[in-house]
């Protein structure tokens, strides 16, 4: 394999973790500073992708009109899908917070595994909404007008990387703030913590709308950059749980944890393909299946051995307390 | 309307077989075993393998018994593949649970241990049988019998509730009369009391897990006899599943019971007016509506 | 003689320690009194005699043999046994299922024991089959010590058997404990009722704040002003 070959590779291989990194970023505030167990990440992946992709595209007219089904297609620039993304994401957690905020840790967890599920559903069967099954596709990039197509994904990833740190500083400044500090009290004992006076569900309905909001851009990012989304793509493995393989692996509680997480389990996963390769015909039909199994593997081995991550969790939170 | 509460009847049975087992788990284990509907999965594959591989190799006779779409195979798979997956059970927990308790991990953790659980067995029978949906007899003419009111169920459905109520009223004996089940009963109760009493809980959480993947085994098992195998059909049932055990009670074998019944009846009454992918949304809103209006489930479960 | 001897325990939960140095000791069929102001730690002295609190320094022997460090199920086996404060008892189960499963362990035909204990409680007698969750704070009292009973234990462990109990109630559960010493069970009793149990207890001593800082027989504290003033209430 030649080198721009190589180089090609490792742009798109960085874009994906880069795009991880977001979800699982989004994630960390609110599992690994809140406590919150959402296993629906899935939906506001979903929700997150298409609406940008609704945002970004044009209603289809005329002959397309009979083939695609949008509710909506505002024709606007990927700036304006990412923010759309971010807040139809945080709206639906403030409404899903409603109900679902002040039940258990695990009662919360089945909850948003529904509420996914839900997602899903509603998307794949109602066509009107966004096209059903078949999804969008053709969704723009931006800037795509700027460079050749075959150099795009450079572009793409500075896009990417950028909206990362900036997602990174932002979480970061939130943290270290009084208000992060109220997050981290209630995840580790939230009896004191409510009992210091502190409204316990306001500040978990806002963890759950910030963290929400963020995967919203990661869903955004990622329909941009593949340029093609349908319901199949949100599913409980690829769209919830290899982020938290990711969350987990990398350290919860930590925000470089966080993004070095999805880098390593993105770059893990990758990794698999090649040894995968090497494997029998037979099996390269499944290899998908056997790569997922061995990610679930590393879940195991690392709640067991190393529950605290690679990084572990962040000692200082407070600048005050340096 | 009535068909569809009869054939709710017996998708609740199915139901019931898996909240009974996630119930108990619950109760006695004290976390939310999300890989509970994929032990039924497994359950349904081991019995695949048997019927349609090894039972072939044994030369065991394939014919169906009367109008059940099924013959002496299945009557040996059913046995061997609850026995396989109650020792399934019993390894994640030696694997994943008990370290975990050992190092008094809080419940959500062991929560994330059976999600990824969940996963791996999916995996594996991805990996296995492939993504497609398979039958225990492929092509099968399905007879139906006429029942009053213009009902129509099928031989097989019969047999599946009855299967299901013998198999509940043997737990409930065992529960009830013996020893050792009213020490699982006690441990649901009050864990650390029952060590202060010498009850050995360890004997107790592998009884549990025995007996909830050896029913979890039966339902997927049943299920793949009325409708079809896929490997997602255990991550299907948790919904239901969890829906039913918290409408139950948590803890509570009878509200779970009860709670399966509904959850049946419910999601097939549904389709009258949804569309069937739409089910476990249902089951969703149904337990998110007894979350906020009674969490504690008809019986007043633990909460 | 002395059944239960326990000396300098350190224990506590995590990094902080509740008892600090404790020694108390347990003679064959008398009745000790722990007494003390909340959160002294005589709770948490007899989770570490059972078993349910592993302590970081001292020695536990019961019958001269060393017990500290091992599990409950274990203790439970040497002869002695424990009745928690709260949740002592199976809530679904009824009241002779309870019995039943203070007696698990138990390999003979235990008939016996149970007409006695509903001899002991002839409340319980009428009430077999109700389920214990139902009764009231009295009959849980009850049956939670029935349980304990069924193993004929040397040692009973008592935690505030009255808190909580309506003030009629106490009289009687006090005759209780005395009719079950009369049959030769040595009992420790941690009680917020100092009063009551001082005038049947043979010895007492007073934690405070982890430490021991009294010990004398029931008749001489319940004369000592002072300590009558700080931690009997009045």
């Amino acid at each position: 394999m030649e080198i721009g070959g190589i180089i090609a590779y490792l742009v798109s291989l960085i874009i994906m973790a880069g795009i991880y990194a977001v979800f699982t970023l989004g994630l960390n505030i609110q599992w690994g500073y809140t406590g919150l167990f959402n296993i629906g990440i899935a939906g506001f992946f979903c929700i997150g992708a298409y609406t940008s992709a609704l945002i970004t595209t044009p209603m289809p007219s005329g002959i397309y009109a009979h083939y695609v089904h949008q509710i909506f297609g505002l024709n606007l620039p990927f700036i304006f899908g990412i923010i759309g993304a971010a807040a139809v994401c945080g709206l639906i957690a403030f409404f899903i917070g409603i109900p679902t905020l002040k039940l258990r840790e695990d009662y919360l967890a089945i909850a948003t595994i529904g509420i996914a599920e839900t997602i899903r559903l509603i998307f794949n069967n109602e066509r009107w909404l966004a096209n059903g099954p078949r999804g969008l596709m053709g969704l723009p990039q931006p800037l795509q007008n700027l460079i050749a197509a075959r150099n795009y994904n450079y572009l793409y990833l500075v896009i990417v990387l950028l909206i990362l740190v900036i997602v990174y500083l932002a979480i970061e400044r939130g943290i270290r703030s009084p208000w992060g500090r109220v997050l981290r009290a209630i995840r580790e004992d939230e009896v004191s913590a409510a009992m210091s006076g502190k409204d316990i569900f306001y500040f978990k309905t806002q963890s759950l709308i910030w963290g929400s909001m963020v995967m919203g851009i990661g869903g955004a990012l990622y329909a941009h950059y593949t340029k093609a989304i349908s319901p199949d793509v949100f599913t409980p493995l690829y769209g919830t749980f290899i982020i938290w393989v990711m969350l987990m692996v990398g350290g919860s509680g930590n925000n470089k944890g966080a993004i070095l997480g999805a880098f390593v389990v993105w770059g893990i996963w990758t990794g698999t393909k090649f040894v995968i390769d090497l494997l029998p015909t037979t099996l390269k039909a499944r290899a998908f299946y056997i790569r997922f199994f061995l990610i679930g593997i590393l879940l195991e081995f690392i709640l067991i051995h190393r529950p605290q991550g690679l990084l572990g969790e962040e000692k200082k939170i407070s600048k005050m307390m340096d | 309307m009535a068909e569809l509460f009869v054939y709710g009847i017996v998708l609740g049975s199915i139901i019931a077989l898996g909240s009974i087992g996630l119930t108990l788990v619950f109760g006695i284990l004290r976390f939310a075993n999300f890989a509970h509907g994929d032990l039924m999965t497994a359950g349904a594959y081991v019995a695949l393998f048997l019927v349609t591989r090894l039972f072939n190799w044994f030369g065991i006779p394939d014919n169906n018994f009367g109008r059940l779409s099924f013959g002496w195979r299945m009557v040996f798979a059913f046995p061997i593949s609850m026995m396989a997956i109650a020792t399934l059970a019993i390894i994640l927990d030696r694997l994943l649970y008990r370290p975990l308790r050992r190092k008094k991990s809080p419940s959500v953790i062991l929560s994330m241990a059976a999600l990824g659980a969940s996963f791996i067995i999916q995996m594996t029978v991805l990996i296995l049988w492939g993504a497609d949906s398979l039958f225990y007899k492929p092509g099968i003419l399905r007879p139906a019998i006429m029942l009053p009111l213009g009902i129509k169920i099928r031989p097989d459905q019969i047999f599946i509730v009855l299967v299901v109520f013998l198999s509940i009223t043997v737990l409930h004996l065992f529960l009830k009369h013996t020893r050792m089940g009213k020490a699982m009963r006690a441990t649901a109760d009050n864990p650390e009391l029952a060590r202060v009493t010498g009850i050995d809980t360890n004997r107790i959480i592998l009884l549990t897990w025995g007996i909830g993947g050896a029913m979890a085994a039966m339902g997927g098992i049943l299920y793949g006899i009325d409708v079809q195998l896929h490997p997602g059909m255990g991550w299907g049932f948790l919904l239901p599943l969890f829906a039913a055990t918290i409408l139950g009670g948590i803890g509570n074998m009878y509200g779970a019971l009860i709670g399966a019944l509904v959850m049946g009846v419910v999601q097939q009454l549904s389709t009258a007016y949804l569309l069937p992918t739409y089910k476990p949304a249902v089951a969703f809103i149904i337990m998110i509506l007894i979350l906020l209006i009674r969490p504690q489930g008809i019986f007043g479960g633990r909460l | 003689m002395s059944l239960l001897e326990v000396t300098k325990i350190t224990a506590g939960y995590g990094e902080t320690d509740i008892l600090q140095s404790v020694s108390v000791e347990l003679r064959e069929k008398e009745i000790v009194a722990i007494i003390g102001p909340n959160g002294a730690g005589k709770s948490t002295l007899l989770k570490a005699i059972f078993g349910l609190l592993a302590p970081k320094k001292g020695s536990i022997k019961l019958k001269g043999e060393e017990i500290m460090g091992l599990s409950p199920d274990r203790i439970v086996r040497k002869g002695m046994a424990y009745v928690p404060q709260v949740e002592n008892v199976f809530p679904t189960l009824t009241v002779h299922e309870n019995l039943e499963m203070g007696a698990f362990i138990r390999t003979d035909n235990y008939q016996n024991k149970l007409d006695e204990i509903y001899a002991l409680f002839p409340m319980l007698s009428k009430r077999k089959s109700e389920r214990v969750g139902k009764l009231s704070g009295g009959m849980r009292q009850m049956v939670a010590m029935g349980r304990a009973l069924m193993l004929d234990p040397k040692i009973l462990l008592l935690d505030e058997p009255t808190a909580s109990l309506a003030p009629s109630l106490v009289g009687t559960i006090f005759g209780k404990i005395i009719e079950i010493n009369q049959k030769g069970v040595a009992m420790m009793i941690v009680e917020q009722n100092a009063k009551e149990t001082l005038k049947i207890s043979a010895r007492c001593y007073v934690l405070a704040m982890g430490r021991k800082v009294f010990e004398d027989s029931g008749e001489a504290l319940m004369k000592n002003e002072e300590i009558g003033k700080l931690y009997l209430g009045g």
